[in-house]
């Protein structure tokens, strides 16, 4: 088995360039995804690679090619449409949750509808309050979406190339801050990572931390100070939302008796909101402290760096997070 | 008197539309008659007076040619082929509807007949039906799409959305908007700028045609060419045909506060089924007493369709979380 070090971005690529050769009836959709190449560069030479009839630029109408995957899906083909900042997906909403999702329901099992629609995450790059929002809880929200979250190249293209050989509407967030950053290793094998299967990013025995996407990153930072202060923490990664692993989830913090969960979504009825009821039925007699939860402010999100920082989870509000958790266990 | 040899359709075609023009009004009347009585759940948005439209442009699409319909949709249904007995069940809710009971009376599909589904948000299948046009542009057999919507979605970004898209890349996609006067319960010319989508359609790149769409010939004759050239690769087009709607916005609306009894009565002249029984009778094609057995053979299988799916079951409990995932 060899491997070698992908960035996040080029996992997708790779992810995408290998389902393009492998099924033909995968076409791409999106703005400047072809011949630019993808403003993230994640469709860089697939345009030339596999020519503009399946690498299509589109014109900036989100509401209207989503809605056209929608009826190409239907009939017999997978597109993959990209949403250049998952901001926009507002535009696209009814194509999503009234029609994508519900088709197959609707009719009684008479269609599926494979689409998976790749959208932007992720805040801390100054660029304002409509292009860095992080909306994958909103899709988790609604009966027949898929949503997947993932965090590192390794678990980014195994994901994708999952999802591009699923029959129903898959979600796929991409954190934009990662795709040059964030380096892993990807092995030059073929390999798919199923849905529903969390991924434990470090063990530990004192506490529980579940985090996604981009903030798995910065809670294997705090894990690793708080190893040096001799707190052994736990990271797991759910990587899927829906379907999401209750039982690693449940099982870890049965084992350390606290949990954190640390989101870049929202918080008010977030991601973080549905792990907590989910951890505090499936662990209620194992935990030793209330849930903590470390998400997104509820403000919209700033320009200025040293506002827009303080509404986005960082290392130090997990400690902090962390450090009550342990603080509520010695109570007696 | 016509005569048979400058009529401008083959006498079995008028019949046939004749027969699917009559089954969508026996079947609209056995819905108002259903829902009154109760045997039905939730509204019903009943299209009898479009008769024309949806029957002309079905009628010049070949089978494996896809729709999408609306929330006002039992006409197009049954234009495409849908068969009324398991549509009745469809309606009440049933598990021997075309959906299991999962869609009901806005959303009857039958995906086999090209049928891809009946859409509860105005103008929301208008995505469908130009993603089916892409498809079958890729896969070069000559399929077309047709969208079916009404004056209301002349007005949803969806439209200008998917026009542009399908003039840019030439999609085999014929909008037809059924004009049938109201948006609900206001006029159209109240809600629409300019001249009307058909001026719309021209200023987008693509012909945009106006007929009477209570002249069922005249709405086969102009879908067909439209539908031929799409055919072709000349690309999408728009058919917007006039009618109207007898009833309200739907059974719970009588259609009265906002519509006149002359401007109503001006229509019923107009009635689709009337004009083509007169042509059929005129050109020899059918006797009166034809007409009177082609009616009392229809209407009877609609009546037979609603006592059987008054007596078919409901679906069990168990499967109301089939079918979210594939």
């Amino acid at each position: 088995m060899s491997t070698r070090e992908l960035t996040f971005a080029q996992a997708i690529r790779e992810a995408l360039d290998e389902e393009l050769a492998r099924n033909e009836n995968i076409v791409l959709f999106g703005e400047d995804i072809g011949a630019w190449g993808g403003v993230f560069r994640t469709t860089e030479g697939l345009y030339e690679k596999y020519g503009p009839d399946r690498v299509i630029d589109t014109p900036l109408s989100e509401e209207g090619y989503i809605g056209m995957a929608v009826g190409i899906a239907m009939t017999g083909m997978h597109p993959v449409p990209e949403i250049m900042f998952g901001d926009f997906i507002t535009l696209a909403m009814d194509q999503i949750v009234n029609q994508a999702a519900k088709m197959r329901y609707m009719t009684g099992g008479q269609v599926a509808v494979p689409i998976t629609i790749r959208a932007t995450m992720g805040g801390g790059r100054s660029s304002g309050a409509q292009h860095s929002q992080s909306w994958h809880a909103w899709f988790a929200h609604v009966p027949g979406l898929k949503v997947v979250v993932p965090s590192t190249p390794y678990d980014a293209k195994g994901l994708l190339k999952t999802a591009l050989r699923e029959p129903n509407p898959v979600l796929f967030f991409e954190d934009k801050v990662m795709y040059h950053k964030i380096k892993g290793p990807v092995p030059e094998e073929e390999y798919l990572i199923p849905f529903g299967v969390a991924d434990i990013k470090r063990e530990g025995k004192d506490v529980t931390i579940i985090a996604l996407s981009r903030m798995v990153h910065t809670a294997l930072a705090a894990a690793e100070r708080l190893a040096q202060e001799g707190i052994s923490a736990e990271v797991i990664d759910p990587r899927t939302l829906t379907p999401l692993d209750e039982e690693t989830l449940i099982q870890s913090v049965c084992k350390t008796g606290g949990a954190v969960i640390v989101d870049e979504g929202y918080q008010r009825f977030g991601v973080t909101a549905e792990l907590a009821a989910v951890i505090a039925k499936g662990a209620f007699d194992y935990l030793d402290a209330p849930i903590e939860r470390v998400a997104a402010m509820d403000v919209p999100i700033p320009f200025s760096p040293p506002l827009e920082f303080a509404t986005i989870p960082d290392e130090e509000r997990i400690l902090q997070a962390v450090y009550r958790v342990l603080e509520g266990r010695r109570a007696p | 008197m016509t005569d048979l040899k400058t009529l401008p359709i083959e006498p079995n075609l008028l019949i046939e539309m004749y027969r699917r023009m009559l089954t969508i009004r026996f079947f609209e009347e056995a819905i108002f008659d259903v829902y009154r009585k109760g045997w039905m759940p939730g509204l019903a948005h009943l299209s009898d007076g479009q008769e024309a439209t949806p029957v002309g442009v079905c009628m010049a699409l070949r089978a494996d040619d896809t729709i999408t319909s609306t929330h006002r949709g039992h006409g197009h249904i049954i234009a495409k082929g849908g068969q009324v007995e398991p549509m009745m069940a469809e309606v009440m809710g049933k598990v021997t509807g075309y959906c299991r009971g999962k869609g009901g009376e806005m959303h009857i599909a039958d995906v086999s007949l090209g049928i891809l589904g009946a859409n509860g948000i105005v103008g929301g299948g208008l995505g469908i039906a130009a993603g089916s046009a892409f498809t079958a542009k890729r896969e070069g057999k000559g399929r077309v799409s047709v969208a079916f919507f009404g004056d209301g979605a002349v007005n949803q970004g969806l439209w200008y959305e998917t026009a542009n898209m399908a003039v840019l890349w030439k999609l085999p996609l014929i909008y037809v908007c059924e004009n049938n006067q109201y948006t609900e319960f206001t006029h159209w010319k109240k809600l629409t700028a300019g001249e009307g989508l058909a001026a719309r359609a021209r200023a987008m790149g693509m012909p945009g045609v106006e007929v009477d769409g209570n002249d069922v010939v005249a709405v086969y004759q102009a879908a067909r060419e439209l539908v031929e050239a799409a055919r072709r690769g000349d690309g999408p087009a728009t058919l917007v045909c006039h009618t109207i709607r007898y009833g309200g916005h739907h059974v719970g609306d009588p259609g009265t506060a906002y519509r006149t009894k002359e401007e109503m009565e001006e229509w019923r002249k107009k009635d689709s089924i009337q004009r083509c029984e007169r042509l059929l009778v005129e050109s020899g094609i059918f006797s009166p007493q034809d007409i009177e057995a082609t009616r009392s053979e229809i209407e009877a299988r609609t009546q037979n369709a609603v006592q059987k799916a008054r007596q078919d079951p409901f679906p069990p409990v168990e499967e109301v979380q089939e079918h979210v995932y594939a």
